[in-house]
């Protein structure tokens, strides 16, 4: 099913574009030569912040975290397993579906911590990588408080996860 | 904040790599970290040539309008002074539209070209404009109707109900965003008012 929806997507676009006459060879070359410089803009600002996540990852930092924070996620519910999910979601989606996949290995999916690990991977994105690409393709440096409410969205992401799991799963 | 959270991870690594005497993969990543960038940035250049054209196609057909009548009763309250028959707009009805659809790999080009539009029509310099937080925040909180990713690794790892989970992610995602939207325009807000005094 899901293999559908992007060749329809795109069919769509196409015949709709046939039948409103557009000239759809020459838009999409058009649009894409726009696109090329643009994309040259996120070079540098991804190679900065990939450097600081990949050696921030390697440095095992996240597992001296999830230690030092346990005691306060166990009084909120939030089950120990998922606490580097929680942890490495924001700034890694190819590390969060890793420590997924191991957190399923380890407990059952259908185990309370491994719904609350598929919620969590569900209703949450890779903040740290969608601000940096986002922004780094346009001139803004500052910010303001794109990088706190974006992360208030992924806590209150966490604890639901934990929360609704609870209501309606057990 | 963006300086002091990538001095932090990058100071941060090299206490913690002490500490755990991981500093060998510590320095394989500052050396090739740049070249999974160089990867992923090969990768990004081809989806935004790919959905740039396509949105190209998709405005000269009038698709772009049509979602945008679609999503405006909704977003007008969200992005506020944005014209909302702009070229802004429409692209950011585009990246929705690709979200809800769970089409990361198109959302993700058509939400850099929802940011350059703005940045072309708000001319925000330096720092960012308020409704450039609102759509980066729209994107950092998963809007995805399926939860498909999570779904399939359920079923390989043999869940007996791989999709039992789809309403938790719906109450979670959109609570989340809730929480991130309101946080972004009361910080606005309060950052506005103490600029007055």
């Amino acid at each position: 099913m899901s293999t559908y929806v992007i060749p329809v997507f795109i069919g769509l676009i196409m015949v709709i574009g046939i039948i409103k006459k557009v000239d759809v060879f020459g838009e999409f070359t058009d649009g894409a030569k726009e696109s090329i410089g643009a994309a040259f803009e996120i070079l540098p600002s991804l190679i900065a912040l990939m450097t600081a996540i990949g050696m921030f990852k390697a440095s095992g930092g996240l597992d001296m975290l999830s230690g030092i924070i346990s005691p306060l996620t166990d009084l909120l519910g939030f089950p120990r397993e998922c606490i580097p999910l929680a942890l490495i979601r924001p700034i890694s989606g190819s590390g969060a579906l890793a420590v997924f996949e191991s957190i399923l290995t380890e407990v059952s999916p259908d185990s309370y911590a491994g719904r609350v690990a598929s919620v969590v991977i569900g209703s949450t994105e890779t903040t740290f990588y969608t601000i940096a690409v986002y922004y780094g393709i346009t001139k803004v440096r500052n910010t303001r408080h794109a990088i706190a409410s974006s992360l208030t969205a992924d806590f209150t992401g966490f604890i639901l996860s934990a929360l609704t799991v609870r209501l309606f799963l057990h | 904040m963006i300086n002091r959270i990538f001095a932090a991870m990058i100071a941060l690594s090299v206490i913690f790599g002490t500490l755990s005497g991981n500093m060998d993969q510590v320095c394989d990543a500052a050396l090739n970290s740049c070249v999974e960038a160089v990867d992923l940035f090969l990768y990004l250049l081809g989806g935004m040539c790919m959905w740039g054209g396509l949105m190209r196609i998709a405005e000269k057909a009038g698709i772009t309008d049509a979602l945008s009548e679609l999503f405006k009763p909704l977003l007008k309250h969200i992005f506020k002074g944005l014209d909302l028959n702009g070229g802004a707009f429409r692209a950011i009805c585009m990246n929705i539209t690709a979200n809800l659809l769970g089409l990361g790999n198109a959302a993700t080009p058509l939400g850099l070209e929802a940011m350059r539009r703005l940045e072309l029509e708000e001319r925000p310099g330096n720092t960012t404009s308020r409704n450039m937080i609102m759509f980066v925040v729209l994107n950092t909180a998963s809007i995805t109707l399926i939860p498909t990713t999570a779904a399939s690794l359920r079923i390989r790892h043999g869940s007996a109900a791989p999709m039992e989970i789809l309403p938790c992610v719906l109450i979670t995602s959109a609570c989340a965003l809730a929480a991130g939207l309101s946080s972004a325009a009361a910080l606005d807000s309060i950052s506005k008012r103490r600029k007055r005094k």
